[in-house]
């Protein structure tokens, strides 16, 4: 506690004037700039009065589309974020050799290869991924909402809530050092004392707790929710993955739930789970947190299968090859994945049998992984195949993906990971599939499904130059890591004595250069498709696509489908089009449908301070802010009314003026 | 109107419309129920510790020294009678008989929140002897699980509260026979762990 009067040690905790980082100039200047920034969307919001607009219609909308697109923003603006982090990263490891310290001195780089890797998987990967769940899933079953609305909006707020505390720790204290997944003895109290670490494990606990709900929500959404006559084998694949991926959140979120409380009990009251003295015992967490994080990749890359498994068959104009068998492999990925945690630490001493059984494992998962490839490559053999951004990316997945698996069975051999563990050999593999396999399927999902979404399609040409950037800029970034790996430089190293490996950190640092000229030809394409959008506009099925999605109008009316849809058929809308399914104009129903609720931003915004509060031991503003938190919800439990309904006559307007299907919409490429 | 489909280059025609609104699956109690399996997975993790602390004592007091068992046989009685007399509670909702009902629930209630009681004053006991979670991996490892238990048992307690005023408000409308089968779930599930923390954590720790 800082050395002033007991009652601003009361009312503040242990926060003070010194807490915040006004020594380190770039920080400074970073809040400077989100400042002004900030301070220009706000000022926008107001001048032209949208606040309103984006309060009723966005902010408190239980509307899985909405959602979906509100995880999609966030994701990207996290993903500034975090790269501005990787920039910072590359740039200090290029110039830091010899006398030359760089510009971030080793306290301060820590904090920032932690806050990129845990921003770049919570807010990037998970936020894009349960975006385009949420905005695909429900329209691909030929559903109207997801089985639990008011909770799927609840989660996103606690995925916000999460990013919060992940940004205010840049300015306000410091965040953790201790890397992406916290290990101790690090993470304890010892170590750091600061409030680093209990920026991490809040902004964790909440982020995490939305991500579950959202699992819980999907699996009953999928398995409750299917239109007449879907039945599991007439799943789409996304439909499939997400569903595997669902119920892997089911089973490990906790486990990261419970792993983060035992680390902050240790912080908080002072137990002896992780510390090195009083029986604690610091592989307990390396074993749980990795029996959460091993399962997360695959939570990760099923539904960027399952994107490619959309897009393939789309623009080969065929069906997919080896639906079921697809199927089981996801489902055997989805099981294998809980498997093979130990794999991240061969070398801490398990002995050989043990580690024989985890590199087995391991090496099993490409088998499954394998029959998907093989599968994506036999539905393009002897198709149609249209080269459209979606199907630039997912070729690039396809080649770069199938390289960063290898390298992966390279480290499942437990005694070459003996050397290769802990070294840029494993950064490159692990970038090299998070990158090849989820980015790429984020940016191949985002360019398929906009349409759907907006009404008009994305830019074609500022799409593939995003692509041919990100595709070579990935491998001038990260080639040189699996050289400099091989040669046994580990990770998270701040600065370099060895003159002769400098130049493949220059390498590197032009590679993520690259990178960023992708992400801003993807800003650029987003702005020029807006510009353009009465050139750029679609009907309800611009692609020739094969999924119930695309028979509804774009974008979809918030009821989704006037009238639930049955299927007979795997490709469900190619079924309907073959047998010349017309959209009727008239004989609707009145719809019901869940009401706008402002209730689960109110309680994330108080678990939002009740964390913070937490962080810096302000214990009164903890307590009332749990305390208000649970009576809300229990305020919450007594409104009763929680439907409207959509009027047929609306119904009806809506689909007389925009319900019309075009086989061949104007300016498609497809 | 037209809305079954015409063919055009397949024999039989196909009706791809549910012309009438159909009332969708509530997926509340399978929604409940999986949240109920991830808690098990909290639970799992916890145990996980008991099973690789269990004898962690740090040269502080052994299982043997700090679990009064005859204490923990009335305390288990109470949260296995507890569940028994919700079950009459669902009975009795099945029947239409709301006073009886919440005469039940508010049994099932006191019954519960005795067992919290007798644990809060265990704890307390534990505490005063110098057996406090901080004292070794192996009471850190006890205070959680069982502290986590009985945090549920808490909050089944509160919800219970909070649900038979709402009973009382609405009666039994559907929306409200939902949310009890829900508690129900929860409060046998929690009788369930309560039965893995006994065997596991008590007994077993006295034996070892």
């Amino acid at each position: 506690m800082p050395d002033r009067p007991a009652i601003w040690n009361f009312l503040l905790g242990r926060l003070s004037l010194s807490s915040l980082p006004l020594d380190n100039m770039l920080v400074v200047w970073t809040f400077v700039v989100v400042a002004l920034g900030g301070a220009v969307v706000l000022g926008a919001v107001t001048y032209f009065r949208k606040w309103n607009y984006l309060w009723t219609e966005w902010f408190t909308s239980v509307d899985h589309k909405k959602l979906g697109v509100m995880y999609m923003v966030l994701g990207t603006v996290m993903l500034f974020r975090g790269f501005a982090d990787a920039m910072l990263m590359r740039g200090q490891q290029a110039i830091a050799f010899g006398s030359n310290m760089g510009y971030l001195p080793p306290h301060h780089y820590d904090q920032i290869f932690t806050a990129h890797g845990a921003i770049m998987i919570f807010f990037v990967a998970m936020a894009y991924i349960v975006g385009l769940m949420n905005f695909v899933v429900p329209l691909q079953i030929g559903a109207r909402d997801v089985a639990f609305p008011f909770l799927n909006n609840f989660s996103f707020w606690l995925t916000a809530s999460g990013v919060v505390l992940f940004m205010v720790s840049l300015f306000i204290g410091d965040f953790s050092h201790a890397g992406w997944l916290g290990m101790p003895p690090v993470s304890e109290l010892q170590q750091s004392p600061g409030p680093g670490v209990d920026y991490y494990i809040w902004g964790l606990q909440l982020s995490g707790l939305g991500t579950l709900l959202t699992g819980i929500n999907f699996v009953a959404t999928i398995l409750k929710m299917r239109a007449p006559g879907m039945t599991l084998m007439k799943m789409p694949m996304f439909t499939w993955t997400s569903l595997c991926t669902s119920g892997l959140i089911v089973v490990t979120f906790p486990i990261l739930t419970a792993t983060l409380l035992l680390l902050s009990l240790d912080r908080y009251i002072g137990t002896h789970f992780f510390t090195t003295g009083f029986g604690g015992n610091v592989m307990m967490y390396v074993n749980l947190i990795w029996v959460w994080g091993h399962p997360e990749v695959y939570i990760l890359i099923l539904p960027m299968f399952g994107i490619y498994s959309e897009i393939v068959p789309t623009f080969s104009g065929k069906r997919l090859f080896g639906y079921s068998s697809m199927v089981y492999a996801t489902a055997s990925i989805m099981l294998l994945s809980y498997l093979v945690w130990l794999h991240h630490f061969f070398t801490m001493g398990s002995g050989a049998d043990v580690n024989s059984f985890f590199a087995l494992t391991t090496m099993m998962i490409s088998i499954p992984t394998g029959v998907k490839i093989f599968n994506w490559l036999f539905t393009m053999y002897r198709g149609r195949v249209h080269f459209t951004v979606p199907m630039l990316w997912t070729m690039g997945f396809l080649f770069t993906f199938t390289i960063g698996g290898m390298t992966g069975v390279m480290l499942a051999v437990a005694p070459a990971d003996f050397l290769l563990h802990n070294s840029l050999f494993l950064i490159a593999h692990f970038h090299n599939v998070i990158i090849g396999g989820v980015v790429f399927g984020a940016f191949a999902g985002v360019n398929y499904w906009f349409p759907k979404a907006f009404g008009f399609r994305l830019d074609e040409f500022w799409g593939k130059l995003s692509f041919w950037f990100w595709q070579i800029g990935f491998w001038v970034a990260f080639g040189p890591l699996y050289v400099l790996g091989l040669m046994g430089v580990t990770r998270r190293l701040s600065h370099f004595t060895d003159p002769s490996l400098q130049i493949w950190f220059i390498i590197a640092a032009f590679g993520a250069f690259l990178i960023l000229l992708g992400i801003l030809s993807f800003v650029v394409q987003i702005y020029v498709s807006i510009r353009r959008r009465d050139e750029l506009a679609v009907g309800n099925d611009p692609w020739g696509a094969r999924t119930l999605e695309w028979s509804t109008s774009s974008p979809p009316p918030p009821y989704n489908f006037a009238f639930i849809p049955r299927v007979y058929d795997r490709d469900a809308w190619t079924d309907m089009k073959k047998h010349g399914y017309q959209r009727p104009l008239q004989g609707f129903n009145d719809i019901h449908m869940p009401r706008n609720t402002a209730a689960g931003m109110l309680l994330a915004a108080l678990g939002t301070i009740f964390g913070f509060a937490m962080v810096w031991y302000i214990w009164w503003l903890a307590i009332v802010s749990f305390v208000a938190l649970i009576a809300s919800a229990i305020a919450h439990t007594f409104n009763y009314n929680r439907d409207t309904h959509i009027s047929a006559q609306d119904v009806a307007q809506f689909e007389q003026h925009t319900g019309n299907w075009e086989p061949k919409a104007k300016g498609a490429t497809a | 109107m037209n809305t079954i489909a015409i063919d055009t280059d397949h024999s039989e025609p196909r009706d791809f419309l549910c012309l009438k609104e159909e009332h969708p699956h509530n997926g509340t109690l399978l929604g409940f129920w999986l949240y109920l399996m991830s808690d098990c997975f909290i639970f799992a993790a916890l145990f996980a510790c008991i099973a690789v602390f269990g004898t962690s004592y740090a040269g502080g007091p052994s299982a043997r020294d700090v679990f009064d068992l005859p204490g923990l046989a009335v305390n288990t009685a109470l949260l296995l009678i507890s569940s028994v007399t919700f079950g009459f509670a669902m009975l009795e909702m099945a029947r239409e008989r709301k006073r009886a009902m919440l005469a039940w629930l508010a049994v099932s209630g006191v019954l519960a929140a005795c067992f919290v009681g007798l644990e809060i004053h265990e704890f307390v006991t534990m505490i005063a002897d110098g057996a406090g979670p901080g004292r070794s991996a192996f009471l850190s490892s006890f205070f959680t699980l069982v502290g986590t238990h009985g945090l549920h048992v808490t909050v089944g307690v509160l919800w219970l509260i909070v649900l038979m005023v709402q009973l009382g408000k609405h009666g039994l409308t559907e929306a409200n026979r939902r949310r009890l089968m829900c508690l129900s779930m929860f409060w046998h599930f929690l009788d369930l762990v309560w039965v893995g923390v006994f065997s596991y954590v008590y007994l077993v720790g006295v034996l070892r």
